[in-house]
């Protein structure tokens, strides 16, 4: 295998990218952080519609995505930019304690134009900085990466997440920390992820959750029976949730998970992870990174097109229609597994080789073609 | 050696087309976890990644797939049909 390359961060966190994010603290501070950007190509910013008047527990959340994200160690350094101080400082406190360089930008008494420029200066000094950090070797061992699937048919369940699963016991095996999802994908198959915990505690957590979940959806007076599986999942020929999820419980591997993650939580240690997040594949994605994922396996059935402003997003997809159809989003072809023409072994041979590549700097489909999906869950309306 | 149809599991009431399948073709099955192969005539059009009934399924059945039930059948459906959702339920969240 070749020798695995990324970056050391002072934290002593490794990322596979170098990226200068300017990270905007709320909605109407995006026009500014996008004119930093702007006038600082190679800089990168994240704009996002929230980050007003939120509170409880859905506060807490936009604060650990914001903060993650910028802590994540595929981000070098962090331009903070915010319309008022207490928040910006607030953002950047929780990004700086990583050790990386970060500086915050407040838009209040002084305008878009003052505050541009002086972020501007500080972005362009970050980018210099970080142009100088090299890559060096590093171990699986070093790395958090995250998994999900979308668009989702059944050529996964057969052929795209069995052979996911093997690379999870691989990584998992070399001590990685590996992060999956997808709370309401888990229906009718949580009882096989729930003899899948590490301890019983770790189980009751997740059950825990599950049902909490539900009792959400139940409390709104509805199902999901509309909504999952969605439309492109019968298209692609998944008739009901149950299936969806027995489908979607293959990529897991066979290793136990270790622990119930809050979205966006950090994991404290290797192993498999579960993490209460929605199904939706940019909100999952964009929570796994402010955790701390720095690469995310995403299997593709009917063909899924998300990417991540900061974590490259390798596609995977066992279906020759789509592979054909929508080759430019494809990273991993593995229609050849779906007829049985390479065995499971092979095809997690295939992902690994291509895992290998994108960690040492192969761009991925999605980060050539500019997707940059940085969405954010909301938990309920704000005040 | 490349299968049309595969099936996850023994007693699996259904398999997954792998590739389009026409009506008259009679294929063989192929069991994932065994290797074995299950006869079945396909009797009309079923789409890539849809699934085929292996044996008749009389309505109301729970129907499997993984091993596990992925719902229950609104009709009777015929050995080589296609099961979807227009004779195929969800157990769950079914109001």
């Amino acid at each position: 295998m070749s020798q695995l390359t990324g970056y050391r961060r002072p934290d002593g966190r490794v990322g596979v990218r170098n990226h200068v994010i300017v990270l905007p603290v709320d909605d109407i501070s995006n026009a500014a952080a996008e004119g930093v950007a702007k006038l600082i190509p190679g800089t990168l910013a994240l704009p996002h519609p929230y980050g007003r008047l939120q509170f409880g527990e859905d506060l807490d959340l936009f604060f650990r995505t914001l903060i993650g994200t910028g802590r994540n160690p595929n981000v070098a350094a962090a331009v903070v930019v915010g319309i008022e101080p207490k928040w910006v400082q607030r953002v950047v406190d929780g990004i700086a304690s990583t050790g990386k360089p970060v500086e915050g930008f407040s838009i209040e008494e002084q305008g878009d134009l003052k505050t541009i420029a002086q972020a501007a200066r500080a972005a362009k000094a970050f980018l210099q900085e970080s142009s100088e950090i090299e890559r060096e070797p590093i171990q699986l061992n070093d790395l958090v990466v995250s998994i999900k699937c979308g668009e989702s048919d059944p050529t996964l369940g057969v052929a795209g997440n069995p052979a996911l699963g093997r690379v999870v016991d691989r990584l998992v095996d070399a001590g990685a920390a590996v992060i999956f999802g997808e709370t309401s994908e888990l229906t009718g198959a949580e009882h096989l992820v729930a003899a899948r915990a590490a301890t019983p505690e770790v189980r009751e957590a997740f059950l825990n959750t599950y049902r909490a979940y539900v009792a959400f959806i139940e409390a709104q007076g509805v199902d999901l029976l509309g909504s999952q599986p969605t439309e492109g999942n019968i298209r692609g020929g998944l008739s009901t949730i149950e299936e969806k999820a027995l489908g979607n419980i293959q990529k897991l591997g066979t290793r136990p998970f270790q622990s119930v993650l809050k979205p966006a939580e950090a994991p404290k240690g290797p192993g498999l992870h579960f993490m209460d997040t929605s199904s939706a594949a940019a909100e999952m994605v964009t929570l796994a990174a402010a955790a701390g994922s720095v690469l995310h396996f995403f299997t593709t059935g009917q063909g899924n097109v998300v990417g991540h402003p900061i974590i490259p997003v390798v596609k995977i997809s066992p279906n020759p229609k789509t592979v054909r159809t929508m080759s430019e989003h494809i990273d991993v072809d593995l229609s050849r597994l779906l007829v049985g023409e390479m065995t499971l072994d092979e095809g997690a041979d295939a992902i690994w080789d291509v895992f290998v590549r994108t960690v040492r700097g192969r761009l991925t489909a999605a980060e050539a073609l500019g997707h940059r999906e940085f969405v954010l869950t909301k938990l309920y309306r704000s005040a | 050696m490349a299968y049309k149809v595969v099936v996850h599991r023994p007693q699996d009431d259904v398999g997954v087309a792998v590739s389009d399948l026409e009506p008259g073709e009679q294929l063989e099955a192929y069991v994932l976890e065994n290797g074995r192969k299950i006869p079945v005539r396909v009797v009309e059009p079923i789409p890539l990644g849809h699934k085929i009934a292996l044996r008749d399924i009389p309505e109301g059945k729970e129907v499997i797939e993984y091993g596990e039930k992925i719902g229950r059948a609104t009709t009777a459906i015929p050995a080589g049909a296609h099961v979807h959702v227009h004779n195929l339920r969800s157990l769950r969240w079914s109001a």
